[in-house]
């Protein structure tokens, strides 16, 4: 960040911890949230905070990226999902003693791997941060993309086109009992 | 001089944690079929998310990381497709998407 605007850093500092903290709290909306459509606004969010997290990155085009693919097309695409389904959690039966230990069991689960983890990346001596990478463009990946990366490039394509292909037919059979 | 927040690979990685930590929550506790496909969404933004750091901050070429996370966002892409039509198929034939009330195979 250049120093020309005046209180540029505390500004950085604040959209990153704006980022952080929408990232955070839309994983947390999406996994908590008992209706459905709820915690797919909070997939949303979580896309929106991992964009700007994305742009600290020095990758503008990845957040551009995960705006579209994410909030654009996944989303709307798990919307259209409950629209045609009845998702909403069944009104739980907390009482019995057998959901109480399988929530204890997922907490300590979750708990248990943030602690690890966060652990190792905040033990580790990493190494003095290298200067920002003078090319991260659309240009370089692009060139990337077609020269280095040419053949998982074509796969993929391939991959989509039989995911889209496939979905066609699985969501079509069985139409007439409907 | 100390690097600013957002320059310290640290906070990077604690973030994709959280994430990673959260998703499997939700895959565990959720109990129907959207709500599951919700958390591994954040599982895979995790991923996504530790590949970026460290692309920046260890191994700083300028793309890799880059493209990588771009396919796996398409992989996402085409896995949310398939699922949901599994999703809608199932709901179709059992007029239910609860994972308890799947059980046709179950001995």
């Amino acid at each position: 960040m250049s120093a020309t605007f005046p209180l540029s850093g505390v500004l950085a500092a604040g959209i990153f911890g704006l980022a952080v903290a929408i990232t955070v709290g839309g994983a947390a909306i999406a996994v908590l949230s008992p209706r459905i459509i709820r915690s797919v606004a909070g997939l949303a969010l979580c896309a929106l905070g991992l964009a700007g997290l994305y742009y600290f990155l020095n990758s503008p085009f990845l957040a551009l990226m995960e705006i579209v693919i994410y909030i654009g097309a996944v989303c709307v695409i798990i919307v259209f999902g409950v629209m045609l389904s009845e998702p909403d959690e069944p009104p739980a039966p907390e009482t019995h003693r057998h959901e109480i230990w399988w929530g204890g069991l997922a907490l300590l689960v979750s708990a248990a791997i943030a602690w690890g983890v966060v652990r190792l990346s905040l033990a580790g001596p990493w190494p003095a941060p290298a200067a920002a990478p003078a090319d991260g463009s659309v240009r370089a990946i692009g060139n990337a993309l077609l020269t280095t990366y040419s053949l998982p490039f074509e796969l993929i394509s391939l991959v989509l086109l039989v995911a889209i292909l496939g979905a066609l037919v699985i969501a079509r059979g069985g139409r007439g009992k409907a | 001089m100390n690097p600013a927040l957002y320059d310290r690979p640290a906070v990077y990685l604690v973030v994709a944690a959280l994430l990673l930590a959260i998703g499997v929550y939700g895959l565990i506790r959720r109990r129907t079929l959207i709500g599951m496909l919700i958390a591994g969404e954040l599982i895979f933004s995790a991923a996504s998310l530790n590949f970026m750091a460290l692309n920046r901050f260890v191994a700083p070429n300028p793309v890799t990381g880059q493209v990588f996370v771009l396919f796996l966002m398409g992989l996402a892409a085409a896995e949310v497709a398939i699922a949901l039509s599994i999703i809608i198929a199932v709901y179709r034939n059992y007029r239910s998407i609860h994972p308890k009330e799947l059980s046709e195979l179950k001995g």
